[in-house]
């Protein structure tokens, strides 16, 4: 594939204007697939636009760190600047892909063997 | 592509999710992987994008980029629930992302990789496959049917994209469902002799 011809940003504002310019987030614990889920008992008021649609997304229920990017047409690396902030406020918590009691990878590999027999 | 199931209640994750695993699916430009993911997402099969200047990930400070040449990369995903505490997450990537932060965060951690390949443009998986190694990412190669692409027997092609011995290889269908099932089951059969052997 030959690489797309440089093309002029397609939404209004310019992603990293969200961001205030950060490209980092304040925390270095999101991978793709850490779920992500919301306090409900946090205010919205103040938050900016992109922080509370991304909160009106996470309300609804659990969703990894990928899918947000997905449904909110951000960029990954802007959708972390996101919930670090987010994280940092108190408005999210996250948990790591996988448990910190650290399933042993052979029970890992079993189980997802199992579920995907299982859908045949 | 059945995804049936599609509906807004099945937008988020089941509450009871604990662990949440990702297998990659790459190939060269056009040969399923987004047809592949979306046979087996239980989800609408997501995209972001990520534009980069060509410095990749070494550029960090985005001030003064303009002028620079910028490309996108993008990847699709798909997301497949096996069970009340796991879910699967696929990733659908060309290789040539390879010093992009995207690159780096779908590898990192990933089980494995599932390369697509397509008998006509054989030696178009070179690259993706020599990035798997580097990166130690094990992978399985699987044949995606094509109609009208020749089919050869499985030496030769193994013999075309050099491939060690234990590697699988097999054929399969990016547009059913089954088909793409069963691939990633060869891929993780063959996950799971690897850590047997490893702790032998």
């Amino acid at each position: 594939m030959t690489p797309p011809a440089p093309r002029h940003e397609r939404g209004l504002v310019r992603p990293y204007v969200v961001t205030d310019g950060r490209s980092h987030p304040t925390r270095n614990t999101f991978d793709l697939v850490t779920l992500v889920m919301a306090h409900e008992d946090r205010p919205l008021g103040g938050l900016s636009p992109e922080k509370r649609r991304l909160m009106e997304l996470c309300l609804g229920g659990a969703l990894s760190v990928a899918e947000i990017a997905g449904h909110l047409m951000l960029p990954v690396s802007v959708t972390k600047v996101l919930l670090g902030d987010l994280v940092d406020s108190g408005h999210l918590s996250t948990r790591a892909p996988i448990p910190s009691a650290q399933l042993p990878e052979a029970q890992i590999l079993q189980e997802v063997l199992d579920g995907l027999r299982a859908r045949l | 592509m059945d995804s049936v199931l599609a509906s807004d209640g099945d937008l988020y994750l089941r509450r009871t999710v604990q662990t949440a695993v990702k297998i990659l699916v790459v190939g060269h430009f056009a040969v399923g992987k987004t047809t592949f993911v979306g046979s087996l997402s239980e989800i609408r099969p997501l995209r972001t994008e990520e534009t980069m200047t060509q410095a990749g990930a070494s550029v960090d400070d985005l001030a003064g980029i303009e002028g620079k040449t910028t490309t996108t990369v993008a990847m699709d995903f798909g997301r497949l629930t096996l069970s009340d505490s796991l879910v699967l997450y696929l990733f659908g990537a060309p290789g040539q992302q390879r010093f992009t932060r995207l690159w780096q965060d779908m590898t990192q951690g990933a089980l494995g990789a599932l390369v697509l390949a397509d008998t006509r443009r054989l030696d178009q998986s070179f690259d993706v496959m020599g990035l798997l190694e580097e990166q130690g990412l094990p992978y399985a190669v699987a044949v995606n049917h094509f109609d009208g692409a020749p089919a050869y027997p499985e030496e030769e092609i193994r013999e075309a994209l050099d491939l060690l011995p234990e590697t699988p290889l097999i054929t399969c269908d990016a547009r059913d469902r089954i088909s793409s099932t069963h691939a990633l089951i060869t891929l993780v059969e063959y996950l799971q002799n690897r850590t047997v052997q490893e702790h032998v």
